[in-house]
């Protein structure tokens, strides 16, 4: 279900469209208390399974895989005093991948019967040898053993289906009313909460069923100065988890104070949304009123909320072999990081810059135990000292590249849509030496202390990239001196990593998260997390992005 | 079972309605068929089908409400699923923004949103028309990602206060990006039909190869301020955010009204009346368009007609909720699905011929919002961009970023071409002048 489907469907109102990105509320609107109900048992899963496979091999095929799935979804929404809407969702089906005359197919159901699996199957091995007669390249798979029968589910403290929808919508207004309370003109905010339970089975031998939860509280504060018809507006300074309800029990030890000076607090592993709310209503009315930033180079601080979403797009991105390969040339893009520019040695970065992807890592969105094409989850290194040292593959590009195994990073948004590699968690490693915000701050002559992700914009080659942000605070010798407005840097993905300076240590560090990045067509959604701690990049242009109109 | 009759799904839903116990309720049923292939290195990379028909009912007890759904249609499960909405109505908040649902509307007729040969589409026929592109690239030795998406289906509504609706809608969507093989040349075209007869998919990778050979050798030219020709695919996509995609969808009176859009007048209200264009600027709704036919009732119910949104560069209507169109009393318009701008007979080789100096920028990407108070948006020039001087195109430029907004943009309006669909909208090439490109992309 796309978005627009979505808000037609639940009559969902403008209100909610100042959300920065939705996240995917794939499935059919049900009855809160549905959500509790279970699902199928592994034993009757593992049957339906096996008649999806044998049904596949009896067809032709020589490979299949089926994921039988259950997502739930929770979307609370508000505004101001008053509730917009709650909607919970479930949707129930199964997808089914084949390998036939060496293509793949993949058909999908609702229709979890015997029969309409078998229906299915043969369905995805007709498509497969459909598309085989104009097939060039055979799909190779790297080989894979079957893992018999295992499981893995989020080490998650409070399930935040279990928790009573009025106690949701209660935290929700009072977040509300600490923003209004705090001078905002108007605040909408939500909370999304998604399960999915998933079982994997394949030819290989594999059975596995896992249970992953993600929870995204956020909210937008928009201040209005009537007499100017000046309008500003801040987001949350949550992050999207890999957690339950725990992460809105906020603690005292998960709070980071940026650079002394800035009014700034970020968030670890637990999130407060009513100070926040409250702290983001005063630093939007100090938003209309702030200085206009005068474009030029100046060195950057950025925190974790905000160099998330650069990782996310000059690192995470470009590093993703099926766009190194050109599968994703017709939509998302390619990446100037090819095969062959990598042999040539260039620096990704400076030394400073050490980047590992990591499917295991706790609390984070894309932590799973095996991936969708039952592949053991692990860690890698993808820039060590700023040189590329590898990419993100799944099991029919291992081979492309000479190398006989997936990393694991194979997904699907929903038992709908095929699998296909998606980004794994990309974080860069906090500084060995011990660094604190303040220390980093004060050895900045003329800069910019930028908290929070906002606007961005990157090419279809992962070039040039464009950031914006949801705090702007002028450095001036080694010290915050006030807040600017309008401010936005251009830049371009190795001359950035490349002008990284260095980092604070493991102390700082954190996550940034996205319940909703896109790839593929038909688009998937995906949910990912990037973690770092507070980093300076020297020598970055930035714009003034003020504009006029009559 | 994915597109019921007109017969067929109204029965459903007035069995659905007969279980209902609640103030009022509704019952909406969707259904479709999908499939889609997608290519890449002249080879296909994946292709599935998804067949689903759901449907999802709204319970009203005063100003609360519920909704659930199912996807079996046997009389026990429909049932349970309207007792199910009236639970939750029960235990739900009240809206201070309720409102009853409508009655009987009266909805135009659009019959060809909905075309038979667009539902009869095979996995064959996905593959013959990929091979057929896929064939074209081999033969000039050029490289290419496609997608074809095909679907068909059902959109039916019916509520306890009579309000009944129903439409059939089928929809084709192609793109296709063609490379040279040394990654210094690309591409790009894109179309979507209802009606699948006109489609030929080689007819259009031809179009985007020419690009990608004719976009090598891109010479690098400082960015600034230059009268550009924007494509279609530089207006808007069916894959990305768009300049026009962005404004059309700010058109929303609430938003305005609350002094957060550009839509907002200074001290209160909105700029309804104004103009805030180019005076060449007529831009329009019509779910009967037989080159875009579409949906003739809102989500809510509430039927789609022609509507005009800007008229000779003047804001002329604002889209708007139920709620917010009886508080303020304001014509309660739903907002529209695809969009039509006027243009003339012009094609974009005709723009380029009366154009001293520019750049036609064939297609814009990764567009996203940088300021909400002037509908300041960035993105980038993507897979063909070209000089033009003296009427003619010159050279190939490397790729820019932009920071504009499309409200300067249609305020600096110097020319508009014929309009083509693209997207489920009709959009002319513009010529616009001192479009601004703020820095230089290295991507191809």
């Amino acid at each position: 279900m796309n978005r627009r489907d979505f808000t037609t469907l639940t009559g969902l109102a403008a209100g909610a469209l100042w959300l920065p990105s939705f996240p995917s509320l794939a499935g059919n609107l049900v009855d809160p208390a549905q959500l509790l109900e279970p699902g199928l048992d592994v034993a009757q899963k593992k049957r339906l399974a096996d008649v999806a496979l044998n049904a596949a091999k009896s067809a032709g095929a020589s490979y299949a895989d089926v994921r039988i799935q259950r997502t739930l979804n929770q979307g609370i929404f508000t505004r101001e005093k008053q509730v917009q809407n709650i909607a919970s969702g479930e949707s129930f089906g199964v997808g089914i991948r084949v390998i036939a005359n060496g293509t793949w197919g993949f058909a999908s159901t609702n229709n979890v019967t015997d029969a309409g699996l078998a229906k299915t199957a043969q369905q995805a091995v007709a498509i497969a040898k459909a598309n085989s007669k104009v097939q060039k390249e055979p799909v190779k798979l790297a080989p894979q053993k079957g893992y018999g029968e295992v499981s893995w589910k989020a080490p998650i403290e409070k399930n935040a289906f279990e928790v009573p929808i009025k106690e949701k919508v209660d935290l929700l207004l009072a977040a509300n009313g600490m923003a209004l309370d705090n001078g905002a003109s108007f605040v909408n905010s939500a909370l999304f909460q998604v399960n999915e339970q998933k079982y994997f089975a394949s030819t290989d031998g594999s059975y596995i069923d896992q249970d992953i939860h993600r929870i995204w509280p956020t909210f937008g504060v928009t201040v209005v100065d009537k007499a100017s018809g000046k309008f500003r507006s801040r987001q949350a300074l949550s992050v999207p988890m890999g957690m339950g309800y725990e992460y809105l029990t906020p603690k005292a030890a998960d709070k980071m104070a940026g650079p002394t000076g800035s009014d700034v607090i970020g968030y670890k592993n637990s999130y407060d949304i009513l100070e926040d709310a409250a702290r983001a209503a005063k630093q939007t009315k100090l938003k209309v009123t702030a200085k206009s930033v005068t474009p030029g180079k100046y060195d950057l601080v950025l925190d974790p909320h905000h160099l998330g979403l650069t990782i996310h797009e000059s690192v995470g991105h470009p590093l993703e072999l099926d766009r190194v390969l050109g599968y994703e040339a017709n939509f998302a893009g390619t990446s100037f990081a090819t095969l062959e520019w990598r042999k040539k040695g260039v620096p990704y970065g400076s030394k400073q810059v050490n980047i590992v992807a990591d499917k295991l890592q706790a609390n984070s969105l894309g932590a799973v135990g095996w991936d969708d094409e039952g592949v053991k989850c692990k860690e890698w290194n993808l820039i060590e000292q700023g040189k590329l040292v590898d990419y993100q593959k799944i099991r029919d590009q291992a081979a492309i590249v000479g190398q006989m195994a997936s990393d694991g990073c194979c997904y699907s948004q929903s038992w709908r849509d095929v699998q296909f590699q998606r980004m794994a968690n990309i974080s860069l490693k906090p500084s060995p030496t011990k660094m604190s915000v303040d220390e980093l701050v004060s050895k900045v002559d003329k800069g910019i202390y930028i908290a929070g992700n906002g606007s961005f914009s990157i090419d279809q080659q992962r070039y040039n990239s464009q950031f914006g942000g949801q705090v702007f605070y002028a450095i001036e010798k080694g010290k915050i001196t006030e807040m600017l407005e309008d401010v936005a840097y251009q830049t371009n993905t190795l001359e950035f990593w490349g002008a990284c300076a260095g980092s604070c240590d493991a102390s700082d560090y954190r996550f940034a998260g996205f319940f909703n990045d896109g790839k593929g067509q038909p688009s998937q959604s995906s949910a990912v997390s990037h973690g770092s701690a507070t980093s300076r990049f020297n020598g970055v242009n930035i714009i003034n992005t003020a504009r006029k109109i009559g | 079972m994915a597109i019921l009759s007109q017969t067929e799904a109204q029965d459903i839903l007035k069995k659905v309605l007969s279980f209902s116990t609640a103030d009022e309720c509704e019952a909406n049923l969707n259904g479709s068929l999908e499939g889609n292939v997608r290519s890449a290195r002249n080879s296909i990379s994946t292709a599935g089908a998804v067949d689903n028909v759901s449907l999802a009912v709204t319970s009203y007890f005063g100003k609360r409400s519920g909704t659930a759904t199912c996807n079996q249609f046997d009389e026990a499960t429909l049932r349970r699923c309207v007792q199910r909405a009236e639970e939750i109505a029960r235990l739900a908040p009240e809206s201070p923004e309720h409102m009853p649902l409508l009655g009987p509307q009266t909805y135009l007729s659009s019959p060809l949103s909905f075309a038979a040969n667009t539902a009869a589409i095979t996995p064959d026929y996905r593959a013959r028309q990929m091979a057929a592109s896929m064939q074209y690239c081999d033969t000039k030795k050029l490289s290419s990602a496609g997608f074809l998406n095909d679907s068909a289906g059902f959109v039916a509504k019916r509520n306890s206060k009579g309000l009944e609706a129903y439409q059939r809608v089928s929809n084709l969507d192609f793109s296709i990006t063609v490379r040279t093989p040394d990654g210094m040349g690309s591409g790009y075209a894109a179309t979507d039909f209802t009606d699948v007869s006109k489609f030929d998919a080689a007819r259009l990778t031809a179009v985007a190869a020419g690009k990608a050979s004719s976009s090598l050798g891109a010479k690098a030219i400082e960015p600034g301020k230059y009268t550009v020709i924007l494509e279609p695919n530089a207006l808007v996509s069916g894959s990305d955010a768009s300049l026009l995609g962005a404004l059309m969808r700010s058109f929303d009176a609430r938003s305005a009204d609350e002094g957060r859009s550009f839509l907002s007048k200074k001290g209160g209200g909105n700029r309804k009346g104004e103009k805030m264009f180019d005076e060449r600027v007529t831009i329009y709704s019509d779910p009967t368009n037989a080159e875009v036919p579409d949906l003739t009732f809102s989500g809510d119910g509430r039927p789609q007609q022609r509507t005009t949104w800007i008229e000779k560069g003047v804001v002329k209507n604002l889209y708007t909720s139920r709620f917010w169109a009886q508080k303020s009393g304001i014509p309660d318009l739903p907002n529209p699905g695809g969009f039509i701008m006027e243009g003339g007979t012009q094609s974009t080789a005709d723009l380029i011929k009366g154009t001293k100096k520019g750049i036609l920028v064939t297609r814009l990407w990764y567009i996203r919002p940088v300021d909400p108070q002037t509908l300041l948006y960035t993105g980038l020039t993507r897979d063909g961009t070209f000089y033009i001087e003296n009427g003619a195109i010159k050279f190939p430029v490397k790729n820019f970023r932009f920071n504009e907004s499309p409200i300067i943009m249609l305020n600096n309006l110097e020319a508009i071409g014929r309009p083509v669909r693209l997207a489920g909208n009709l959009v002319p090439p513009l010529k616009i002048r001192d479009f601004t490109f703020t820095s230089l992309s290295d991507a191809v």
